[in-house]
C-alpha cells in the first residue's frame, strides 16, 4: 500500500507547543476571572484537538474528504445541543416551575 | 480464508481502505461521545451553580496529570508511524508499548482517583454530576483499553515487518481518544 | 485483471456458518431477519386478536393479560424495525448487491462482516431470552421512555427492561460495524471506469442510508447506556426527583428516531427505483435529481425529530419550527416519487411480480405520506397524537418499505442469488393476497383513530364511548384482514422452497438488465468474477435510439 509522504514534521516541539498550552489552561482558572477560565479551559482544549487533529492525525495533509465527513458530524452535534437546550434548559415555563435537585451531603471521609 | 479481497487493495478516493475506515470508525465514535457530552453539557449548564459546587470535589491534578499523560503517549504513538514508515521496525515496536505503557499509567491514576472518590462518598450516586462523571470518564477509559489491547496485537505483526500501515491506522484512534480527553478535562474538571 | 484465491473445498462450517464470503452473510442476515419477521408477526396476530375479541383466547398464545398486551405491542414495533426492516433491506441486499453492482470480489473486510453478523444474531437471541425470563419480555413501548423504562416498580419485567435494551444495542453496533464496511467498499472498491453517476441508485441509497444511520444513533447509544445504567444500577439520568430529567430520553432517541425512518426507507427506494427501471425498459428519469433529493431528505431528517413530541410539552414555538421543517421534508420526497412516476411513463412495462410489488410500493407509500403531512401539522395532532390514526399512517409507510419494498427486492434478484427462476403464478396471488388484505387492515385503522382510538389500549371495553359496534367493526375487519394477509404469505414461503428445489434454471441475466451483477453468473462463484469488469455508462441506458437491443450493459464497450 503506497504512502504519501508527508512534509517533515517535528512532533517533538508540537508536543511542546501542547504541554505549554496545558499548563496556561490550568493556571487560567486559578486568576479566578470567570470568562478568563471558560476562554483559557476551552479555547485551548479547542486548539489542542487542532493541532493533535492536524499534526498527529496528519489531518493537515489528508485528502479534503476526511474533513468534511468530521466536520459535518461535529456540526450535528452542535444540532443537537441547541435544539434541544431551548426544551431541556427552561427553568420555568406558563403553569410550572422546575426546582434544582436538594443534594445529599458527602458520605464518610473528611475534605478533598 | 485470510486472503486480501481484491475490494480491499483499490483505492478510488485515494485514501487506503484501512484508514478510510478509521475515519468512519471516529467519526461514529464522534456521535456517541458527543451524544454523552451534550447530555452532560445541557444539564450541566442547567444546572449551574449546583453543579459547580459538585465537580469542586474532582482532582484537577490527577486530571491535568492524566492529559499530560495522554499527549505524551500520542507523541509515541507518532513517532511510531514515522519509525514504521521508515522501515525501522525495531524502533516502531518499541514506542507502540510506550504507548501502551501511557496508556497503562492513565488507567492507574483513574484507578487512584475513582477510589479516593469512591471512599470519600463520592459515589456514581450521589448526583447526577458524579452519574455523569462516571458514565463518561468509564467510556472513554473503556476506549483507552481497547486501543491498548489492539495495539498490543499490531505489535507482533510491526516486529515482523508486516502490516505496518496498522500502526498509522491504529495511532489515528489513539490520538480521538486523546482528543475526547482533551474536552473532557475542562469540563470535568477546570469548569468549577 | 483476473481474481485469485485458494480453491480448495470448505466444510459445512467453513461454507455455511462462518463464512467470510459477502452473499453468504447476506443469505444469513436475510434468513435469520425473516425468521423475526415472522416472531413479528405472530406478535401483531396476537395483540390484534385481542382488539377483535377482547377477553377470549387466542389460539396459538390463549387469553392476553394487559402486561402481555403491552409486552406484545412493543416487542412486535421493535422486532420489525430493527429485526426485520433493517437486516433484509440493509444488511442483506446491501451485502449481497454492493460488491456484485460495483464490480469487486467481497467486502473491503470480509472478517468484520462476520462478526457484525455474529452480534447482530447475538441481538437476537438476547432479545428472545428476555421472552422466557421470570416477568416476562419488556412491555414499555418500543420508545422506553422512562420514567417507565427505568424503574422495574414501574414496567414489573426487572429483568426483560434490561435484556431488550441490551439487545437493541447489540443490533446497534452490528449495524455500526456492517454501516462502516457498506461505505468504505462503495467509496473505494468501484470498477474501473465506474464514476459516481454511473453507480447503482440502490447502492447509494444504501450508503446514504448506512450514514445516516451512523450519524444519528450515536446518542441514542449514549442515552442507552444511561438508561441501562438507571435501571441495573440505580444511577438517576432520568429521575427527575433525583436531579434527571425524563425528557432528554425523549430528545435523544427522536434525534436517532426519525432519521430512522429514512435509514429504512431509502434502500427500499433504491430497490424500487432498480426494478420499475428494467421492467419499463426506460432509462431512470432525473437519476441526478433523485439522488440529490435523497442528500436533501437525509438533511432535513435531523430537523424534524420534534414532531414526534409536540403533545410532550415543549414550547408550542418549537413546535411551529418543527412543524414547518416536516412539511418541508415531504417535498423531496414527492420529488422522488416523481421521478418514479416519469420513469414509468412511457415505458414498456413488463409485469413481473417484481414490478408489481414496485408499482404497490409507489402507491401505498404515497398514501403514507400524505397522512404524514396531517401529522406533522401540530395543530392537527394534538388531536392526532397516539391514536390509530398515526398508526395506520406508519404503517402505510412502514409496510411498503418493508415488506412489499423487501418482496419487490426478493422476486427481482432471487434468480441471481440462488440460481433458480420463482414461479410467476404465485407470486401474482402473494401480491393480490398481501396487498389488498394490507389495506382492509389500515384504512379502518385511520377511521378508528379518527373515532378517538388511542394506541396501546388493550381493551376498549374500558371506554364506553368507544365501544360502539361501529368502531368495533372497524377493529374486528382490521383483524380478519391481518389473518388474511398473514395466510397469504404462505403462498411466497411454499414459492421459494418450490423453486429453490424445482425451478427453472436462471441464466446469469434472465430480466435483460443492466448492472454489474448480472454478468456474474447466476449463482456467484466465491469472487464473483472470473474477470473485473470495466465501466463503460451509467446503469440505465435501456431502448438507446440507434440500437438493436433494448438494453446496454455498463461493462460492454461501444
Amino acid at each position: 500500500m503506497s504512502e504519501q509522504a508527508h512534509p517533515k514534521i517535528n512532533y517533538v516541539k508540537i508536543w511542546f507547543v501542547l504541554l505549554v498550552l496545558l499548563t496556561v489552561s490550568i493556571i487560567g482558572p486559578m486568576i479566578g476571572i470567570r470568562s478568563l477560565t471558560l476562554i483559557t479551559a476551552f479555547g485551548i482544549a479547542v486548539v489542542k484537538a487542532l493541532m493533535v487533529c492536524g499534526y498527529f492525525m496528519h489531518l493537515k495533509f489528508e485528502k479534503k474528504i476526511a474533513w468534511y465527513i468530521l466536520i459535518t458530524i461535529l456540526a450535528l452535534m452542535f444540532l443537537f445541543f441547541f435544539a434541544v437546550a431551548p426544551d431541556v434548559m427552561k427553568h420555568k415555563g406558563n403553569n410550572w416551575v422546575r426546582p434544582s435537585p436538594i443534594l445529599l451531603p458527602v458520605q464518610g471521609g473528611g475534605h478533598h | 480464508m485470510s486472503h486480501v479481497p481484491v475490494a480491499t487493495l483499490r483505492s478510488v478516493t485515494g485514501i487506503p481502505t484501512g484508514r478510510l475506515a478509521v475515519w468512519w470508525v471516529i467519526a461514529s465514535e464522534i456521535v456517541i461521545f458527543g451524544g454523552l457530552l451534550v447530555s452532560y453539557l445541557l444539564f450541566r449548564l442547567y444546572h449551574g451553580e449546583v453543579w459547580g459546587a459538585e465537580a469542586a470535589h474532582t482532582n484537577t491534578v490527577a486530571g491535568a496529570f492524566n492529559t499530560f499523560v495522554l499527549l505524551t503517549s500520542s507523541l509515541f504513538i507518532v513517532l511510531a508511524h514515522k519509525a514504521a514508515e521508515e522501515k525501522n521496525i525495531k524502533k516502531a515496536f518499541q514506542f507502540i508499548w510506550y504507548t501502551i505503557a501511557g496508556g497503562g499509567v492513565f488507567m492507574m491514576v483513574k484507578a487512584y482517583e475513582y477510589t479516593t472518590e469512591i471512599l470519600h462518598g463520592f459515589t456514581m450516586f450521589k448526583s447526577v454530576f458524579w452519574s455523569f462523571y462516571y458514565t463518561a470518564t468509564g467510556l472513554h477509559g473503556f476506549h483507552v483499553l481497547m486501543g491498548m489491547l489492539i495495539m498490543a496485537i499490531i505489535s507482533f505483526d510491526v516486529k515482523k515487518g508486516k502490516n505496518l500501515h496498522r500502526v498509522e491506522n491504529i495511532g489515528i484512534y489513539w490520538h480521538f481518544v486523546d482528543v475526547v480527553w482533551i474536552f473532557l478535562f475542562p469540563l470535568l474538571y477546570i469548569a468549577k | 485483471m483476473s481474481t485469485s484465491h485458494e480453491h480448495h473445498p470448505l466444510s459445512f462450517w467453513q461454507k455455511y456458518i462462518f463464512s467470510t464470503d459477502h452473499k453468504m452473510i447476506a443469505m444469513q442476515y436475510m434468513f435469520t431477519g425473516i425468521f423475526m419477521g415472522l416472531i413479528g408477526g405472530f406478535l401483531v396476530y396476537c395483540f390484534r386478536m385481542q382488539l377483535a375479541f377482547p377477553g377470549m383466547s387466542v389460539p396459538g398464545f390463549g387469553v392476553v393479560s394487559p402486561g402481555e398486551y403491552n409486552m406484545l405491542v412493543t416487542n412486535h414495533g421493535a422486532i420489525m424495525i430493527f429485526w426485520f426492516a433493517m437486516p433484509v433491506l440493509i444488511a442483506a441486499f446491501g451485502n449481497f448487491l454492493i460488491p456484485l453492482m460495483i464490480g469487486c470480489d467481497d467486502m473491503v473486510f470480509p472478517r468484520i462482516n462476520r462478526l457484525s453478523y455474529q452480534i447482530f444474531l447475538l441481538s437476537s437471541v438476547v432479545l428472545i431470552i428476555s421472552f422466557f425470563v421470570p416477568h416476562g419480555a419488556f412491555g414499555g413501548a418500543w420508545t422506553a421512555y422512562p420514567p417507565l423504562s427505568a424503574k422495574a416498580e414501574y414496567n414489573l419485567t426487572p429483568l426483560g427492561a434490561p435484556l431488550w435494551l441490551i439487545a437493541v444495542a447489540l443490533e446497534f453496533v452490528a449495524f455500526l460495524l456492517g454501516g462502516i464496511n457498506f461505505i468504505t467498499t462503495a467509496m473505494n472498491s468501484r470498477a474501473k471506469g465506474m464514476k459516481l453517476h454511473d453507480i447503482p441508485l440502490v447502492v447509494w441509497m444504501i450508503v446514504i442510508a448506512s450514514i445516516l444511520f451512523m450519524a444519528s444513533v450515536g446518542p441514542l447509544i449514549a442515552g442507552a447506556v444511561m438508561l441501562l445504567f438507571d435501571q441495573l444500577l440505580g444511577t438517576s439520568f432520568y429521575n427527575a426527583s433525583a436531579g434527571g430529567d425524563p425528557l432528554i430520553w425523549q430528545h435523544l432517541f427522536w434525534f436517532f428516531g426519525h432519521p430512522e425512518v429514512y435509514v429504512v426507507l431509502l434502500p427500499a427506494m433504491g430497490i424500487v427505483a432498480e426494478v420499475i427501471t428494467t421492467f419499463s425498459r426506460k432509462k431512470f428519469f432525473g437519476y441526478k435529481t433523485f439522488l440529490y433529493s435523497t442528500f436533501i431528505t437525509g438533511i432535513l431528517s435531523f430537523f424534524v425529530w420534534a414532531h414526534h413530541q409536540f403533545v410532550a410539552g415543549i414550547d408550542p414555538r418549537m413546535a411551529n419550527i418543527f412543524t414547518a421543517t416536516t412539511l418541508l421534508i415531504s417535498v423531496p420526497i414527492a420529488e422522488m416519487i416523481f421521478c418514479y412516476i416519469a420513469t414509468l411513463y412511457g415505458g414498456s412495462i413488463e409485469f413481473k411480480t417484481a414490478m408489481l410489488f414496485g408499482l404497490a410500493f409507489i402507491v401505498e407509500f404515497i398514501i403514507g405520506g400524505l397522512t404524514g403531512i396531517f401529522l406533522g401539522a401540530s395543530g392537527m395532532d394534538i388531536y392526532f397524537h397516539d391514536t390509530y390514526f398515526v398508526v395506520a399512517h406508519f404503517h402505510y409507510t412502514f409496510v411498503p418499505i418493508a415488506i412489499i419494498g423487501f418482496f419487490t427486492g426478493i422476486y427481482y434478484w432471487f434468480p441471481k442469488m440462488f440460481g433458480k427462476m420463482m414461479n410467476e403464478k404465485l407470486g401474482k396471488i402473494h401480491f393480490w393476497g398481501t396487498v389488498i388484505p394490507f389495506n382492509f387492515i389500515f384504512i379502518p385503522l385511520f377511521f378508528a383513530g379518527m373515532a378517538g382510538d388511542h394506541r396501546r389500549i388493550y381493551d376498549y371495553r374500558h371506554f364506553p364511548d368507544l365501544s360502539v359496534s361501529l368502531v368495533q367493526n372497524l377493529r374486528t375487519t382490521a383483524t380478519i384482514a391481518l389473518i388474511a394477509m398473514l395466510m397469504f404469505q404462505i403462498p411466497f414461503f411454499i414459492n421459494l422452497v418450490m423453486s429453490l428445489r424445482k425451478g427453472k434454471k436462471a441464466g446469469a441475466n434472465p430480466w435483460n438488465a443492466n448492472s454489474l451483477e448480472w454478468l456474474a453468473p447466476s449463482p456467484p462463484p466465491h469472487g464473483n468474477f472470473k474477470e473485473f469488469p470495466e465501466v463503460y455508462r451509467g446503469p440505465y441506458e435501456y431502448s438507446v435510439p440507434g440500437r438493436d437491443q433494448d438494453f446496454w450493459p455498463q461493462n460492454m464497450p461501444s
